[in-house]
């Protein structure tokens, strides 16, 4: 078990999964903060600039995390996947170095200003550098998961052998592959980016208004900050309303596209062993050798009726691949169900209050309150567990070969009984064709060795839970702290005097408090 | 033009851009310790505050244009060099966090440790880069696919460790100008008595490591036979580096920065005439060299680079002009800084 490959993933594993705690929840944050600062222009109400400037100490902090655990992520392409970097390169690198021109350099220099800028620029500007920021990590975000989803669906490409001193380039009797562009658009638009793309967004989306509502909640059953925390809550309310709603739409054409392009992974995600018309499981056990779900509780024919639109439609099951081209089970499928039931409860949650807030007693609800400061792991979770699901199912390849299709559009099956995937020109060294795709199993450096990942893993997990203990206590030091208090003048005042209403302390005091 | 030699000059171009930038705030990460109380502290820090992020971008679209554009070397140097570059990755956190978190306490241990990692770190990080430079003017032993055959410490000799205490003290010269014009009052006068330090022992390490060169890798000289304007780059870079003194001297500092950031576009230049054509020298067998046209992307991708570089880069500069030119002047110690 360990070897380079397995260490290598454990490490790509847990320094993904730690740094993607950070850009979905800038990027629903930097959103957040857009909205503020736009009310605090239109109505020049200092409710929303307090309310600005509070969420925008806690992105900077946020953010600079992002930005440290971000640039290992670039390295470790190199580091450990330098197989990988030299098939993928010339098509993974442009988006990759897209990246760094077009979102790295525009968010990290406008959130120069939006930090250190309040008293240097003035408020329009600021509201200009808040929008940019948002703006770069959107950038960011695309330019990334045109890269992921070019692993899984790639197109605009062909595999071609490599030259070298103007001859082609065979080592130890094999020729030496790369894939090329051939259509930088076809790339960009590959059949699955705008679908996860759109999925991606919404997740960040979730995150971040779930992060601002668990604070805010916990300011409001504190009686601490109150006009302020219910301003920011009832802003992320409504949005994270709607983009719940919109989670399970999207959700549902993006499986659409798995099917489609990915049979094996839908498979793996539902566990559906056997080509047949396959059931919407909530609850089971997958069980690999024998070849079916244990403890199942599920609708018949609902999965088919959701990618088929007809209960009775057969899908292609993982009887229907190689054993070698099988992806494991278990990880897809309790991942893809948990993210599947956060979502629903996200819907339920966002749904109840919103019910409450209109009928304006929302901030009375002390359970639902408490939920909510809860609820923001949930929304990490569902992030993390989406992430976890797309990975794992993607195996054992690190770029997946397109399925080759029938004339009926629906993927081939071989004379084999099995789904065939495109091939090259070029065959195995057993005269077997050659899939047009890399295994994870083949993409690893060829210089490092197993003592020294596992090295760095130990390195990068003590570091990484070092970092993270440190990032929860000052973030909690800053919850604690609260947003900076408000000039006595203006709608201040009146929220002072609101505020003091509820205390029973003097005025001094209900301004400290508030 | 030959777009691979275009694309080997753009690379040197964002190396430049990213020495010379990071290279100020690694510097005053190497000169922190100097700092004699909290309040000199966190001017050293404000003084980099709102810029560092941005800087270091550089290096981050470095790395994804080398991997874009010469996927070979990018996977060869980077896998090669494995625990190097996760010293480096760790070290380049610790100085991000640091930054980042010791203004948010006011205890004194707490600070103290940040600070403690800001100078190791900044000085960790580099050292890195300058014996990661060192290793490659040298070359170093590549098998026949071109991946590395050696092990870590295999890397670590007194010629690459030389390179690297020379990046230390420019970086150190290069942060302690920086910080002169960011400053005033007692500590700017320290700090213009560290700028001659500096500049004196960068001196002696570069006149060192210009005669090792030469003795040990004759080669990395062999472009300026064969291309005798490149020793213009040579000529600008001694007067470069004369003009420091004589811009200090005469109290023209924002003079000695521009000469001391001359002088590591200079020496990035140097660096990149060592090598040219290659990108990585194969030390064993020159053969399996990655040259600039073999390490490559396809033509097409080096043309939708440039194209992504030619609209982007503008945008880049005009930031990083904006982000300047908001920031100019002395440090002043904000409620919201550091």
């Amino acid at each position: 078990m360990m070897d380079v490959v397995f260490l290598s993933r454990l490490q790509f594993a847990l320094t993904i999964m730690f740094h993607y705690l950070f850009p979905p929840l800038t990027i629903g944050m930097a959103v957040v903060m857009t909205f503020l600062e736009a009310r605090f222009l239109l109505t020049g109400d200092p409710v929303y600039e307090q309310a600005a400037r509070f969420w925008t100490g806690i992105f900077a902090l946020n953010f600079a995390v992002g930005v440290a655990t971000g640039i290992v992520m670039e390295f470790e392409f190199g580091t450990n996947w330098a197989a990988y970097s030299r098939f993928v390169g010339d098509v993974f690198g442009s988006a990759l170095a897209a990246e760094g021109i077009f979102a790295f350099f525009l968010e990290s220099g406008f959130l120069a200003l939006l930090v250190f800028g309040w008293d240097r620029i003035g408020p329009r500007m600021h509201f200009f550098s808040t929008l940019l920021v948002a703006l770069g990590s959107i950038f960011s975000s695309i330019w990334i998961v045109v890269a992921n989803s070019w692993q899984q669906t790639p197109a605009g490409h062909h595999i071609v052998q490599m030259q070298r001193d103007g001859a082609p380039w065979v080592v130890n009797g094999q020729p030496v592959l790369r894939a090329e562009i051939t259509d930088f658009w076809k790339l960009v638009f590959n059949p699955s980016t705008v679908e996860r793309l759109v999925h991606v967004w919404i997740g960040a989306i979730i995150m971040g208004t779930f992060f601002i509502m668990s604070v805010s909640a916990w300011y409001v059953l504190k009686r601490r900050h109150q006009a302020f925390a219910e301003r920011s809550f009832e802003g992320a309310l409504l949005l994270a309303t709607m983009f719940s709603l919109a989670a399970a739409v999207s959700g549902h054409f993006q499986a659409r596209n798995v099917y489609r392009h990915q049979p094996a992974k839908l498979a793996a995600f539902e566990a559906h062993y056997r080509t047949g018309p396959a059931p919407l499981t909530l609850f089971g056990i997958p069980d690999d050798r024998g070849q079916r779900v244990k403890a199942e509780v599920a609708f018949p024919g609902g999965t088919s009726l959701l990618v088929k639109g007809d209960t009775r439609a057969p899908l292609i099951g993982l009887d229907k691949f190689r054993p070698e081209d099988r992806p494991p089970v278990l990880i897809p499928f309790v991942s893809y169900h948990v993210m599947v039931m956060l979502g629903v409860f996200f819907i339920g949650i966002t749904l109840i209050a919103s019910y409450f807030r209109l009928r304006g007693t929302l901030f009375r609800q002390r359970w639902l309150l408490w939920t909510f400061v809860v609820s923001v792991l949930g929304a990490v979770a569902a992030n993390e567990l989406g992430w976890t699901a797309a990975e794992v199912g993607r195996q054992p390849w690190v770029v997946v070969p397109p399925v080759v299709r029938g004339p009926n559009g629906e993927p081939a099956i071989g004379p084999d009984g099995f789904v065939q995937y495109e091939t090259v020109d070029f065959p195995l060294a057993d005269g077997s064709p050659r899939p047009a795709g890399l295994r994870t199993q083949h993409a690893v450096s060829e210089s490092v060795s197993a003592q020294e990942v596992l090295t760095s893993i130990v390195l990068f997990g003590l570091i990484y839970i070092l970092l993270g203990a440190v990032w929860v206590f000052v973030l909690n030091h800053k919850i604690q702290t609260g947003p900076p208090a408000l000039e006595p003048d203006g709608r201040g005042l009146r929220d002072i005097l609101t505020a003091r209403a509820d205390h029973r302390g003097s005025l001094t005091e209900a301004k400290d408090a508030s | 033009m030959d777009l691979h030699i275009l694309w080997f000059a753009i690379m040197g171009a964002l190396l430049a851009g990213y020495a010379i930038l990071d290279g100020f705030d690694l510097g005053v990460g190497i000169l922190h310790p100097l700092a004699r109380n909290d309040r000199e502290r966190r001017l050293f820090l404000n003084a980099i505050g709102p810029l560092w992020d941005g800087n270091e971008v550089w290096l981050v679209t470095f790395g994804g244009a080398l991997f874009a554009m010469f996927p070979e070397a990018y996977a060869t140097i980077f896998s090669g060099f494995y625990l190097a570059f996760m010293v480096l990755l760790f070290a380049l956190i610790a100085r991000a966090v640091s930054i980042e978190f010791r203004s948010k306490m006011h205890a004194e241990r707490w600070r103290r440790f940040w600070d403690w990692a800001f100078f190791a770190s900044s000085f960790t990080a580099t050292i890195i880069f300058g014996v990661g430079v060192g290793n490659a003017i040298g070359g170093i032993p590549l098998d026949e696919r071109g991946a590395y055959i050696g092990g870590f410490l295999d890397l670590i000799h007194p010629y690459s460790l030389l390179v690297g205490v020379l990046a230390v003290s420019l970086f150190a010269m290069h942060g302690a100008i920086y910080l002169f014009l960011k400053t005033s009052g007692g500590v700017q006068e320290r700090l213009g008595r560290w700028m001659w330090h500096t500049w004196g022992l960068f001196l002696f390490l570069y006149l060192l490591a210009t005669i090792l060169t030469l003795l040990k890798y004759p080669l990395a000289a062999a472009n300026f036979g064969r291309h005798p304007w490149a020793v213009t780059g040579i000529v600008i870079n001694l007067l470069a580096i004369a003009n420091i003194p004589r811009a200090l001297f005469r109290q023209r500092y924002a003079e000695a920065f521009l000469s001391s950031s001359i002088t590591i576009a200079c020496m990035v230049f140097l660096f990149a005439m060592a090598l040219y054509p290659n990108v990585l020298v194969a030390s064993n067998d020159p053969t399996r060299s990655w040259t600039i046209v073999n390490a490559a992307s396809s033509e097409k991708t080096l043309r939708i680079g440039l194209l992504i570089a030619g609209i982007g880069m503008p945008f880049v500069l005009a930031y990083t002009g904006i982000i300047y030119w908001t920031f100019r002047g002395k440090v002043k110690m904000e409620e919201r800084g550091y």
